[in-house]
């Protein structure tokens, strides 16, 4: 806890200034958050201890409940006794809960807060805003690069050097793509980026709002292009089995080479021991001449409508969209030996003002966002569908991914599905 | 003169609980079970009926934010090719973990005798059933393991190997596997306890009479073990009914939901990560019950015909 508090000493000066006049805050603040994994939750617990801080009045209590269980929880923490601020995520996602009241308009925290304009469209509903971002990430592909050079491959601009890469990369005995499907999500970012680079990031927009079958031949096309890449042995075998966490051995022992992944995974690489010289990385290549869209999902943090200390609330929302806690919270963690002097999620900052901290990956990933992303930002599969439409989608993709044979079958169903869950 | 006795009954002064005592003591006792078991059993599958009815995300009010439609639910349960996938599932649950009575059986015959440190090899054979299903469940799964799982590893030494939780062919029987391990010990306890009951002289009149080997035991053990078997089944088929944590921990209901059992899709439906419709996991829920009442239905008549059957 001390390195914590030694890390974010600088922000705490920078800030303080600014929140020292704010009304004296008291009483107690419940915070329920799902930033489990070793880096975020130190992260979170720094942030709360400046928090704390800056308002020695209030009693601040911190829950960190583990990520995948929060996802089934947060309905019955809202419902019953809510705490006075959660973490979830933009978009559709939260959608369910906002129609059902649980979720407090926070409009006039947006009035106050500078440099998210960027991201307003992600965080509202029916024309108001209900949550604030904290951070969010690329998506990309990540590859180690002492095997591309070894093979004399160099990182690919279009789908069919990407093929000739991996055929490559297959020749000389290894896979081309780690991927853990067990927990299906793995399976929607390879459809998000074969959709949104064969059709554009608008048609695959549209068929997050059920407004295209999932029969159309332009649906057919884009698993036509994954199942080349299926057919040729591109990914690691048994993928059904692994988590993405299992499946990151693969890739950390050389036996596959890419992962199609979010930046989250960069901090295990490199705590299973891969330097900064064996992994790098690349966005996803073209494949139709269509302006990039890119998965870059934003994770948020909320007031329940039936909070207790609601002021308290308002206060830590701003607080962590300023830009220099946002900063400070999403720079990379920096360890002497094992242990953690400055924590830090790894991640991009969300607010305009703060500044991305210098790593090969967090600027190749704003880089690729800020410059090469004209297509659109798009929030993940999960996220831009449905709830519904979204989980029987993953598990098609699944399937698909296992017996690409069943196709037919799987559009079938999946477009079944689509007219029932649209309707309502 | 003599006073006249007084023939009255003497008025009764005792109160009203001394003198109902004896009626009302026992239902006293009951009382707090019954409000438990009201409250938390009885109510709820009312309530289940009653939410099988709604289009209900689960948020908000029930009947505000839902919507009555009727049997809407069920009309869609019956074209739901998922719903079709766990109920064949829960039936190969229910004949498969029937297997862990014989073997049960066959441990306790094996294990029921005098040897030095029987009891040590008592408690190890008891042990699975000790353990948490979560635990059994992920033990297993490494066992499966593709390449480096203990099974695939001695398969390889005869170039065999096999993916059992990765191929919708085979992860349900794999995880009935899984589940038959504890399940089995449970009945072996059971029986073992029914052995120590079995009447010696009943043993040595038969052995009089000549009967061993398979003849003694179907004709002379067995049906001594009557009530041990009677027990055994009841809680393997309540257990195949609920099996649920198993299928969560080794597939989490994949290979794209081929091993589903009723109970896991209710609550993939209703309260996982994605399940936002409260009407249709109760109205699997309301199927589910009515599956386990013909057997709880059955088990209670039979129950009440022994204890007729006894006095």
């Amino acid at each position: 806890m001390r390195s914590i508090l030694t890390a974010l000493a600088a922000t705490t000066l920078m800030t303080g200034a600014a929140f020292a006049d704010a009304h004296a805050l008291t009483g107690d603040m419940r915070i329920v958050s799902d930033m489990s994994n070793p880096a975020p939750r130190a992260v979170m617990e720094g942030l709360v201890e400046q928090f704390g801080e800056l308002h020695p009045g209030l009693n601040i209590e911190l829950e960190i409940v583990d990520r995948d269980g929060w996802k089934g929880q947060i309905r019955n923490a809202l419902t019953s006794n809510p705490p006075d601020v959660v973490n979830w995520y933009a978009a559709n996602r939260m959608g369910p809960y906002v129609n059902a009241g649980l979720f407090e308009d926070v409009s006039d925290v947006w009035g106050e807060i500078e440099g998210l304009d960027a991201v307003k469209g992600a965080l509202t509903i029916d024309g108001k805003q209900w949550g604030v971002p904290y951070t969010y990430y690329n998506w990309g592909l990540y590859y180690r690069e002492d095997i591309f050079a070894e093979l004399g491959i160099e990182e690919p601009t279009t789908f069919e050097q990407e093929i000739a890469n991996c055929q490559v990369i297959i020749d000389s005995g290894r896979k081309c793509y780690a991927i853990g499907t067990k927990f299906l999500w793995t399976a929607g970012g390879w459809f998000d980026y074969l959709n949104m680079r064969t059709n554009g990031f608008d048609f695959h927009m549209q068929l997050a709002r059920g407004e295209v079958e999932w029969t159309d031949d332009r649906v057919r096309e884009t698993f036509a292009n994954w199942r080349k890449l299926i057919d040729m042995g591109a990914f690691i075998d048994d993928h059904q089995n692994y988590s993405w966490q299992e499946a990151l051995p693969f890739m950390v022992n050389g036996e596959a080479t890419h992962y199609l992944i979010g930046n989250f995974a960069v901090a295990p690489m490199r705590d299973a021991g891969l330097t900064d010289e064996q992994i790098d990385f690349y966005q996803f290549p073209l494949i139709a001449d269509l302006p990039q869209g890119e998965d870059a999902p934003i994770d948020t943090f909320h007031i329940p409508s039936g909070a207790a200390n609601k002021d308290a609330a308002r206060e830590f929302l701003k607080f962590v969209t300023s830009a220099e806690v946002q900063t400070a919270i999403n720079g990379p963690e920096v360890k002497e030996g094992d242990e953690v002097v400055k924590p830090g999620l790894g991640q991009l900052p969300v607010n305009a003002a703060s500044a991305v901290e210098d790593d090969e990956f967090l600027n190749q990933g704003f880089e690729m966002l800020t410059t090469n992303a004209t297509g659109g930002i798009a929030q993940f599969f999960d996220r831009d569908f449905p709830a519904e439409m979204a989980a029987a989608g993953m598990e098609g993709l699944q399937e698909f991914m296992v017996f690409p044979d069943n196709l037919d079958d799987i559009l079938e169903r999946l477009e079944q599905t689509r007219q029932r869950v649209y309707q309502q | 003169m003599t006073a006249v006795p007084d023939i009255r009954p003497r008025a009764d002064t005792r109160s009203w609980y001394r003198r109902n005592e004896i009626a009302i003591t026992p239902w006293l006792f009951l009382a707090p079970g019954l409000l438990f078991f009201a409250f938390y059993v009885i109510f709820p599958i009312f309530q289940s009926f009653q939410v099988s009815f709604y289009d209900w995300d689960g948020l908000g009010d029930l009947t505000e934010q839902g919507r009555f439609i009727g049997l809407d639910n069920y009309r869609e349960l019956a074209g739901d090719r998922n719903f079709e996938i766990s109920l064949w599932n829960n039936l190969k649950w229910l004949l498969l973990y029937l297997l862990a009575i014989p073997m049960g059986l066959g441990i306790a015959l094996f294990l029921n005798q005098t040897v030095t440190g029987i009891r040590l090899y008592k408690s190890l054979f008891f042990f699975p059933f000790v353990i948490s299903q979560v635990v059994v469940g992920l033990v297993f799964s490494w066992f499966y393991l593709p390449d480096v799982g203990l099974l695939n590893v001695m398969l390889g030494w005869f170039g065999l190997s096999i993916n059992i939780l990765g191929s919708p062919d085979t992860a349900t029987y794999g995880i009935i596997a899984a589940g038959l391990w504890p399940q089995t010990a449970y009945c072996m306890i059971l029986y073992l306890t029914g052995l120590n009951a079995v009447d010696p002289e009943q043993i040595e009149a038969a052995r009089l009479d000549g009967a061993k080997g398979p003849k003694m035991l179907w004709y002379v053990i067995l049906p001594q073990l009557k009530p041990a078997t009677f027990i055994a089944f009841v809680v393997t088929i309540i257990g195949a009914l609920r099996s649920f944590d198993l299928v969560s921990i080794m597939t989490n209901g994949g290979p794209f939901g081929s091993t589903r059992v009723l109970s896991f899709y209710m609550f993939e439906k209703a309260l996982a990560e994605f399940g936002f419709r409260m009407g249709y996991g109760a109205a699997i829920a309301v199927v589910l019950f009515l599956i386990m009442l013909v057997f709880i239905a059955y088990f209670l008549w039979s129950m009440w015909r022994d204890e007729r059957a006894a006095r």
